[in-house]
């Protein structure tokens, strides 16, 4: 196993070398100037070219690639061009309100998802499963923002319950942290929670279908023992596929759910320094992104092992 | 790579860990009884407000920069960080610091500083630049004093020392102004009234700003960027929402306490609300406007200028930009209704589409149905509206339009293509600016004319330029007055800028908040909690 992570993680570096060279080309082939973003609405051209010439954006772009390149071997992937703040210091800042979002919703998920999924695979077409496929079908079609607005207006305004936006660490205080994260979690895990939900029912209508099961049921085996230990099992690994790309997804963006909640997580920094041109922020998310499927994939795919047995690296 | 990059590296990369687990787990600074918390226009990312015209960075160098004059809500110009002689033949110019001028690190505020500073500005603003040509030295005396000798009497001198909006000359510590204006600065001690208080700086997230102690404020009551700032509050936290119904709702619930800019469509939400008050703050505000490109068929011809500005109707791009009218109005005059220079020559056909006369003034420019490119921007409200309203006249008047849409940066870049509409360029775009800046006609950018010299668009109309000089050799306001007027005709008339109507944004905040000031640019003096 180790010899199969090991060569995971050595394999992924390629990958990364690939994505950044992409990147870096795509930034430079995209039309916007960051020394346009910085003089401001009129500044004129010769301003702009001294400007350019200052941020070094004026050298060829293979010169660009290799100083970037080189920097990046020794761990600095530069400063914002706006800013003039170090790339990694800022996604260093805007990293903690994205993992609690995503670690909230992943938790909210798996504890409402499945055991919806469950009631829902045992008696197919009964009216908790209907009532489940009714509210995954609502989890899918409203849009973030709408749910992000009504549970701020009823929640927040309303009821005064909760605060509308912004984020505390938990240094803050626990309860600090948590009542501000309590609606971009629920909001968010509507759609997240609808798709677990109905992978979950499927897999284990599949698996209830087995000849394994039916020789539980002959066994005299529970039902309740059947659905958990032998259905449930063996369909994780569809299961826990889902989660893992829902996990990338929530770390790599959820700029809906962080503009309505106001959440300075990374979604929003990716939006405001693409629209910003802001080079270096961008190739140092994406490479930041990147490992984060490349690492996700590989968790879940070690995850397979430890439901499956019979898969083996 | 130097030793030193090597060291860089790892340390940037602990410094992110360290980040990133603060972001997680430690505590943020607590925020005080007096913090007043506000949500600004944008989010502050750029802190370099000689380097930038980002109205947001202005607004930020107002918090922690002072200038040495500044101007009434009179549009009288006064003495701030300086007081001012001028020589008999009002030639030399001898500025004088006021006592007890201190930077945030507790030094004292020099002449040297002041010189530093006005030679960073003049190296990049759009005023100082035709002032620097009539300025022969710039002396230091001493300490507190420096002389600026003129080559002939200028009114320029003074305006560009005051000017309002971007870019205000902020003093700085001469080190810091010693930066090419080409390049941002890196460190941000000033000697106003705020500090910036550096390590909770989030760029795009949050600004946080404590009152200066040692500041001293004018004993002169505060009128906009004139008089005494006297800061009431202990802190100040800007906050950046991308999504202003979340800040529309932040400040009913008492998250936030003041809203600079509340968009027209949600205004109904909070202008009835008890516990909020809604008004305008910017007595001037803003205009907008379209540019032509001179330099490519079909607008190097006079006359398809001059169709295609009778052809766009201002109340139609007021109502798709504002829809209500209590907050915007048309107007001709290119350096703005409510301006001392506010014209309204051509009233009649620019502000009201006249269809007939557009189709007249194309026939007789021979118009070939040369393809109009007009760039769209998609994601800044402000800006949106207008090329979508007037594509639709254009077509009405018989040019044949082709939109480009884009994001508006991708427009701010494209604008200074100077290359044929055929091989990626343009032929108009729409953008808007602070009348503020707008009255003169030096900060208003659409009227240097000097050709390919110029701003976006590159008209050439030497009678302009030369009217410009004659404007900062003007000796009284009246002749000033006159000249704007002759400049506001000839710029109608040969098509410079199409002005497409004037409106102001209203401000909010809660009323357990007082003594917001009127003023142009956003201020953060003198305001108090009441209760």
């Amino acid at each position: 196993m180790l010899s199969y992570v090991l060569k995971r993680v050595l394999s992924s570096v390629p990958v990364m070398i690939v994505v950044a060279v992409v990147i870096f080309a795509l930034l430079r082939l995209t039309p916007g100037d960051p020394a346009a973003v910085l003089a401001g609405n009129d500044a004129t051209a010769e301003q702009l070219a001294k400007i350019r010439e200052s941020l070094e954006l004026d050298e060829p772009i293979l010169v660009q690639l290799l100083t970037w390149f080189r920097n990046l071997l020794a761990g600095d992937l530069g400063e914002s061009l706006l800013s003039g703040i170090p790339v990694v210091r800022m996604i260093g800042e805007r990293v903690g309100p994205t993992l609690a979002l995503a670690a909230g919703t992943i938790s909210v998920t798996i504890l409402v998802a499945i055991p919806m999924g469950i009631v829902a695979a045992r008696r197919p077409g009964g009216v908790l499963d209907r009532m489940v496929m009714a509210l995954s079908v609502l989890g899918f079609s409203v849009p973030i923002f709408v749910t992000g607005y009504v549970l701020i207006y009823l929640f927040a305004l309303k009821l005064g319950w909760l605060p509308v936006q912004g984020y505390r660490p938990p240094g803050d205080g626990l309860w600090s942290f948590a009542q501000r994260l309590i609606l971009p979690v629920l909001a968010l895990s509507g759609v997240y929670v609808a798709l677990v939900a109905r992978i979950t029912r499927s897999s284990i209508i599949e698996v209830l279908g087995e000849d394994y099961i039916r020789t539980a049921r002959a066994k005299g085996a529970p039902e309740r023992r059947i659905l958990l230990r032998h259905a449930l099992r063996n369909a994780a690994v569809p299961i826990v596929t889902i989660i893992g790309i829902g996990i990338a997804s929530l770390i790599t963006g959820v700029v809906v759910t962080e503009s309505v909640f106001n959440l300075p997580g990374l979604g929003r920094l990716v939006v405001e320094a693409v629209l910003a041109r802001d080079y270096p922020v961008i190739q140092g998310l994406i490479l930041l992104f990147s490992f984060t499927y490349i690492l996700i994939n590989l968790v879940v795919d070690i995850l397979y092992t430890v439901f499956d047995p019979r898969i083996r690296y | 790579m130097t030793t030193q990059d090597r060291k860089t590296g790892p340390r940037r990369l602990l410094t992110g860990v360290a980040a990133a687990a603060l972001s997680l787990v430690f505590v943020s600074a607590p925020a005080s009884s007096e913090t007043l918390r506000v949500v600004m226009q944008s989010g502050l990312r750029i802190t370099d407000p000689i380097m930038t015209t980002a109205f947001i960075t202005r607004d930020h160098g107002y918090m922690i920069y002072d200038t040495l004059l500044g101007v009434d809500s009179d549009f009288n110009i006064q003495p701030q960080m300086a007081d001012w002689e001028v020589s008999d033949d009002d030639k030399t110019y001898t500025f004088t610091l006021r006592d007890d001028l201190k930077w945030h690190d507790g030094a004292a505020v020099t002449a040297e500083d002041a010189v530093a500073s006005i030679n960073r500005w003049a190296e990049i603003d759009s005023t100082a630049k035709p002032l620097m040509d009539m300025v022969d030295t710039i002396e230091i005396v001493d300490d507190k004093t420096f002389t600026v000798a003129l080559k002939t009497p200028t009114t320029l001198l003074l305006a560009g020392l005051s000017k309002m909006s971007s870019r205000a000359p902020f003093i700085m510590p001469k080190r810091v102004a010693e930066t090419p204006a080409s390049q941002p600065i890196d460190e941000f001690t000033g000697s106003g009234p705020f500090v910036f208080v550096e390590d909770e700086f989030r760029p795009g997230v949050k600004v946080v700003y404590e009152k200066f102690e040692d500041y001293v404020p004018r004993d002169e009551p505060a009128s906009w960027t004139a008089g005494g700032k006297d800061v009431k509050v202990d802190r100040v936290e800007w906050l950046t929402m991308p999504d202003q119904m979340t800040a529309v709702s932040a400040l009913q619930s008492g998250e936030v306490d003041f809203i600079q800019q509340v968009p027209f469509d949600l205004l109904p939400l909070v202008e009835n609300a008890p516990e909020i008050t809604v008004d305008i703050l910017d007595p001037l505000g803003a205009w907008t406007y379209f540019r032509m490109n001179w330099l490519h068929p079909p607008f190097d011809n006079k006359l398809v200028r001059q169709a295609a500005i009778a052809a766009v109707d201002q109340t139609a791009v007021m109502q798709a930009l504002v829809g209500n009218p209590d907050y915007y109005q048309t107007c001709a005059a290119i350096m703005g209704c409510g301006n001392v220079n506010g014209d309204e020559y051509g009233r009649d056909w620019v502000v009201n589409a006249q269809l007939d006369k557009a189709k007249a003034l194309l026939a007789e420019a021979g118009y070939d149905d040369t393809p109009v490119v007009i760039m769209a921007p998609t994601d800044l409200a402000m800006v949106v509206p207008q090329p979508i309203v007037i594509g639709d006249a254009l077509r009405k008047a018989g040019f044949n339009v082709q939109m480009k849409m884009m994001d508006w940066q991708t427009l701010a870049a494209q604008q200074s293509n100077q290359d044929a509409p055929s091989q990626g360029g343009w032929n108009i775009f729409s953008t808007y600016s602070i009348l503020a800046t707008s009255g003169d006609p030096f900060g208003n950018t659409p009227l240097a004319t000097d050709g390919r010299e110029s701003w976006a668009g590159w008209p050439d109309v030497p009678e302009i330029s030369a009217l410009r000089i004659a404007y900062a050799k003007a000796s009284s306001v009246d002749e000033q007055k006159q000249i704007a007027k002759k400049i506001q005709k000839i710029a109608v008339d040969e098509g410079v800028v199409g002005p497409l109507g004037q409106f102001r944004i209203p401000a909010a905040w809660n009323t357990q908040w007082s003594g917001f000031l009127e003023s142009p640019i956003t201020v953060f003096w003198n305001i108090s909690k009441d209760g």
